[in-house]
């Protein structure tokens, strides 16, 4: 317990920026259009590939012949990159639909 | 180039600006790129950061950057349109994927003197992100038609039971500092099994639900992953999809008037009885030149498209029909069910890739109060969103639901392959009722008939 409760403290700005960001993200879209659902989702599915930054640094801290922690970042980069690309790829033919009248 | 991290603060604005964006019609095209550049930037400062303990590997990096877009970016350039819900869950899971792969690592890592807190977070991270990762690949299944939906009585059981073994193993692992040789692999599979069975039950009209959970879920598991990393762009990127996502799903719980508890536990299913069930009465069924008179005479047609017009691609011939009628001084309008579809706006994505102005997208509210107006209603194969047991039969499994009240309009035509149910699984009794006239066969191939008969009767 004492321990969790040391990590907490030590951990208090971040937690402190989970909060904020909680409700900035409640504000940045409490209200959307339901036309825009879909991209909207679409779009913030594609945000969320932004765990790739840790298979990124994973890969730049593993030793050339850690072939677990290098085949891992690399399936990792993979296919969160196929999240990120294809993502923002399929958001943008979505909203040129709504563009053209 | 010490100093090159303050990059990430530069592509954190760039992903909130660009999701305020996202969530308006004029900017959204821009809004949408934004986010791009500050997701390609966060991957760029990634690269050129100094880190600790940094061995380069930067040629396999990009290789696997390279692949990862060009599959990405092919994918997304493929697609069908009406294909988009199951894809945006498929992509989910692989983000998923990435968060599970980079946990497992972490963990294999840990050194004595990790602390209980940063070993929970790791956990935490590889079992939401598992729980995303399975649970989209189950849900893009079902959408494509690949897996069917499978319930039983005893499913909301096994889950708790499982989810209590998950975080059991977990608390355990926490507790013992990590250091518990096959357990990491055991929690690994666990996770991944939950993922699975928590979606498998859940069916029918609640898969939009599921999906947008699913979503904020990988974003938690991004943001968990960031503190594990200690990288600030994951943690703020992650929340914010994390909460968005949480925004999203609960709209979506509340356009069907129900409890995200009741989605995930509860679950529409064929076992729910009707207290109007049994014999229902019969069909009235009518011909493309009736239907075509009717609509042609008419002052105000409304259509209302559901997932059978996705299915049958028939957004185009819709279009064209619209054209038709309305230079014979129809006035033609589209209702549109919140969770029409598979996916929230799935049925504006397809009206506007068919180049159906905006203004004649009604939303629930605006149809509900033309209905009264409206000579024709047209139903492109929707169903669940236009039953009337929501509205008055309580022992009704959507009864509370918010519907669009076509029963209001003059006269309704159903369009319909045959007599099913919908994807729910719920007796449509809209079907039999007075007003109501059947029109079975393929959406596209009756809409493009109506509209030839439209055209013939000059």
């Amino acid at each position: 317990m004492q321990e969790i409760l040391n990590y907490l403290t030590d951990n208090v700005l971040t937690i402190n920026l989970w909060i904020i960001t909680i409700f900035l993200g409640f504000e940045v879209i409490s209200k959307v259009p339901t036309v825009l659902h879909t991209p909207l989702m679409s779009g913030s599915n594609a945000i969320s590939g932004i765990v790739i930054i840790g298979a990124i640094v994973l890969m730049r801290q593993s030793a050339s012949d850690d072939y677990v922690a290098l085949g891992a970042g690399f399936i990792g980069i993979v296919l969160a990159m196929i999240n990120v690309a294809g993502g923002h790829a399929v958001t943008n033919r979505m909203l040129e639909m709504f563009k053209k009248k | 180039m010490e100093h090159l991290s303050l990059l990430y603060i530069v592509s954190t604005v760039l992903l909130i600006v660009g999701l305020r964006r996202l969530s308006s019609p004029a900017t959204a095209a821009k809004g949408n790129i934004i986010a791009a550049v500050g997701m390609g930037l966060a991957i760029l400062t990634a690269m050129v950061e100094p880190i600790e303990n940094d061995h380069g590997n930067y040629i396999l990096i990009l290789i696997a950057l390279a692949i990862g877009s060009i599959i990405g970016l092919v994918v997304a350039k493929k697609v069908e349109m009406t294909a988009i819900p199951e894809m945006v869950s498929l992509f989910n899971g692989f983000g998923g994927a990435c968060a599970v792969a980079i946990s497992m690592v972490e963990i294999s890592n840990f050194t004595a003197d990790v602390s209980k807190g940063y070993i929970a977070t790791t956990y935490l991270a590889l079992f939401i992100g598992g729980v995303a990762f399975t649970g989209s690949l189950i849900a893009y299944g079902k959408l494509s038609g690949k897996v069917k939906d499978w319930r039983s009585g005893i499913s909301s059981y096994f889950n708790l039971i499982w989810l209590a073994l998950c975080l059991g193993l977990m608390a355990y692992e926490v507790i013992m500092t990590g250091e518990i040789g096959y357990l990491p692999f055991i929690i690994l599979g666990v996770s991944l099994i939950y993922g699975f069975t928590f979606v498998l039950p859940i069916g029918g009209a609640d898969m939009p639900v599921v999906i947008s959970l699913l979503n904020a879920l990988t974003g938690v598991a991004a943001a968990l992953a960031g503190i594990v990393y200690g990288n600030m762009v994951m943690l703020l990127g992650g929340i914010l999809v994390g909460s968005s996502g949480t925004i999203l799903t609960v709209l979506m719980c509340q356009a069907m008037n129900r409890s995200l508890i009741n989605v995930i536990v509860g679950g529409f299913g064929g076992s729910s009885a009707s207290a109007a069930g049994g014999d229902q009465g019969t069909v009235k069924e009518t011909t493309a030149n009736d239907t075509a008179i009717m609509m042609r005479y008419a002052k105000n047609v409304t259509i209302i498209p559901g997932y059978g017009m996705a299915v049958a691609q028939a957004q185009k011939a819709a279009k064209e029909l619209d054209k038709s009628l309305t230079e014979r001084g129809v006035n033609v309008n589209y209702a549109i069910h919140p969770v029409a579809g598979r996916m929230p706006g799935h049925m504006n994505v397809l009206l506007a890739e068919a180049d159906v102005s905006y203004d004649k997208l009604k939303d629930l509210e605006d149809a509900n109060s033309q209905f009264p107006d409206t000579d024709v209603s047209l139903v492109v194969g929707a169903n669940d969103v236009v039953n009337p047991s929501a509205l008055d039969d309580p022992g009704s499994p959507i009864y509370g639901m918010p519907v669009l009240e076509l029963l209001n309009s003059k006269q309704v035509v159903v369009l319909k392959r045959g007599m099913s149910k919908g994807y729910s699984g719920i007796e449509n009794p809209l079907f039999f009722h007075d007003k109501t006239k059947m029109l079975f066969g393929d959406a596209k191939a009756t809409i493009e008939a109506l509209n030839d008969e439209v055209k013939s009767m000059d």
